[in-house]
């Protein structure tokens, strides 16, 4: 073996010994140590498992066991054991939900980077397993941070709508959460006795995380928690206004839906989709082409008219537009028909049933949905003819388009063309 | 003697298996698509962190410490909060996306360029601003130190 100072072999380090990453040495940084690393992993452990039942709270608003059209995973199995009926009360249920789920998830950026930084050294252990059950927690280990880095970069990409990964976002980020939550759960129950033992102890144990050389310092433990920190509020700050309106969106400096409303006047707030996006022909909507057609009870058919539809009975209901990308508008003011007085006009007159709904929409995955009895019974919810004491604007689904209260963002659909009512 | 088998704890060693296999059951599901792009995203996350990323800044923070020396700080929090900013809204920032996003939310994508820019002129800005505010503040100690310590001029 080599000792001595060796010419020309790694001599930023002067010490004469050739210092690789599976060296202790080579990790220099008096940060590391197991109170660095426990203090962020217990962060991570509240706020990954928040986002995780916020994540599933969200599969389950899209209804995705009511009907095929709605349920982008299929195949899901158990995976889908706590599915329920998604309530409409409060209103603000699924705004609060993904608002916390998007905004927490990048405001945990810093910690899990960090997290990640302070046992790189792990990485480089030799030997690589002492034993078998060191193996198998190694190949785990694969899985939590190949999956807290899947889950964070496909979220992170879907905000921005920038569709690079291979396939479609709603499975992969669903069957990928289950993935990395596995490898989560059984690291946390493994690591969770030792990540506490290290907070209550007054005087750090030399670990294999605390460098045995440490360089000078540049920064207090705490200091560099409060960097950690100081990042996330950073991202926070600039992200959380999106779900708001007024100035506190203007603070969402970087945030996809942050900054300026895409116009004024009563329907200058966030659009999903816009007409021209969603392929709407524009021949298509005027008053004498358009007939929103609903089917009921034993086939019965009505054809209606914007004319005929403004001499039913109009109703008003105050909800925001929520999106599975995290971002929300406050309440707007919608007018329009009560979906349950749609059903009572094709045979439904005491008992809504489930509804399906078929946009005129060309392109788009939810341009057809499915909404539960609930939702159609629901007083407030309508077919939405005007917004904010006007007619709905193409971009926000003239003629016509569904709101239901609580409910994501892509089951209100616009441009309505035909309302299926029935059991699904 | 033949090296043996070592199994470790046994209760960790059922927990992971466990854990295993529901992440199996997951994966079969998630891996049903594109099961090469999707490993690929997977591993290489992981791979791209550790051995690209993770490296990448701390080079960069070594060459820093020994430029700036003592002052290190006040140039490594805006500096890393500044591309913290940009590695989460690269695509918004660098448009790569903007076709996308201005016919899908009829908002202007022009603006993030501009606004990071501007967060990072403030956060730098503010970074030199709290630098002088100290310094100004130990250079004065030290002189009213040194006043206090000076013999008296009249006698």
């Amino acid at each position: 073996m080599v000792r001595g100072p060796v010419s020309g072999v790694v001599p930023a380090y002067g010490r004469g010994m050739a210092r690789t990453p599976f060296s202790p040495a080579f990790w220099r940084s008096p940060l590391r140590g197991p109170w660095f690393t426990s203090v962020l992993g217990i962060v991570l452990l509240g706020g990954i498992t928040l986002l995780f039942v916020t994540g599933l709270l969200s599969y389950a608003a899209y209804n995705p066991d009511l009907a095929p059209v709605n349920d982008k995973t299929p195949d899901k199995g158990i995976l889908g054991f706590y599915l329920f009926a998604w309530p409409t009360d409060p209103h603000w249920l699924y705004r609060l939900n993904q608002g916390v789920h998007v905004t927490l998830g990048i405001t945990l950026i810093p910690v899990l980077l960090a997290k990640l930084w302070s046992v790189v050294p792990k990485l480089f252990t030799l030997p690589p397993a002492r034993s078998l059950t060191h193996a198998l927690e190694r190949i785990s280990l694969l899985l939590l941070v190949g999956g807290a880095l899947f889950e964070f970069v496909t979220g992170v990409l879907n905000v921005q709508l920038d569709y690079l990964f291979p396939g479609s976002f709603y499975p992969l980020h669903f069957y990928g959460a289950w993935v990395f939550f596995t490898a989560f759960v059984a690291h946390a129950v493994l690591k969770l006795p030792l990540a506490l033992r290290n907070l209550r102890q007054l005087r750090e144990e030399k670990t294999e995380l605390v460098s045995p050389d440490p360089a000078e310092p540049t920064v207090s433990r705490r200091g560099a928690l409060g960097f950690v920190g100081g990042g996330s509020l950073l991202l926070f700050l600039t992200t959380a206004g999106q779900s708001f309106d007024g100035v506190l969106r203007r603070t969402a400096l970087l945030a996809p839906h942050g900054g300026a409303e895409p116009g004024s006047g009563p329907a200058g707030f966030q659009i999903n989709k816009t007409a021209a996006y969603a392929g709407i022909d524009p021949a298509e909507t005027g008053e004498e082409a358009w007939r929103l057609v609903v089917v009921g009870r034993d086939g019965r058919t009505v054809r209606l008219g914007r004319v005929e539809l403004l001499q039913l009975p109009l109703h008003s209901a105050a909800l925001p537009i929520a999106c599975v990308e995290g971002w929300a508008t406050s309440d707007q003011w919608w007018r329009g028909v009560r979906l349950r007085d749609l059903a009572a006009l094709v045979g439904y007159e005491d008992d809504p049933p489930d509804v399906f709904v078929e946009s005129l929409q060309r392109r788009g995955s939810f341009r057809r949905a499915a909404l539960r009895a609930n939702q159609v019974a629901d007083p407030r919810s309508l077919l939405a003819l005007f917004v904010n004491g006007e007619d709905l604007t193409p971009d926000h689904g003239h003629p016509a388009r569904i709101i239901v209260p609580a409910a994501p963002g892509v089951l209100n659909t616009k441009w309505v063309a035909r309302l299926t009512f029935g059991d699904l | 003697m033949r090296p043996r088998l070592v199994l470790g704890s046994p209760l960790q060693l059922l927990l992971l298996v466990c854990s295993f296999a529901l992440a199996g059951y997951a994966g079969v599901r998630l891996l049903a698509g594109d099961w090469f792009g999707v490993v690929l995203w997977f591993v290489g996350a992981a791979v791209v962190h550790d051995l690209v990323l993770l490296p990448l800044y701390a080079a960069a923070d070594r060459a820093l410490v020994r430029t700036a020396g003592r002052h290190v700080l006040y140039v490594r929090v805006p500096a890393a909060f500044s591309l913290l900013l940009l590695l989460v809204w690269f695509p918004l920032i660098s448009g790569q996306v903007a076709d996308r996003y201005a016919s899908a939310t009829g908002l202007s994508p022009d603006g993030f360029l501009s606004r990071w820019l501007l967060v990072t002129a403030a956060l730098f800005g503010g970074s030199a601003a709290v630098f002088v505010v100290r310094r100004r503040r130990a250079t004065g100690v030290r002189r009213r130190r040194a006043t206090k310590e000076r013999p008296p001029a009249v006698h």
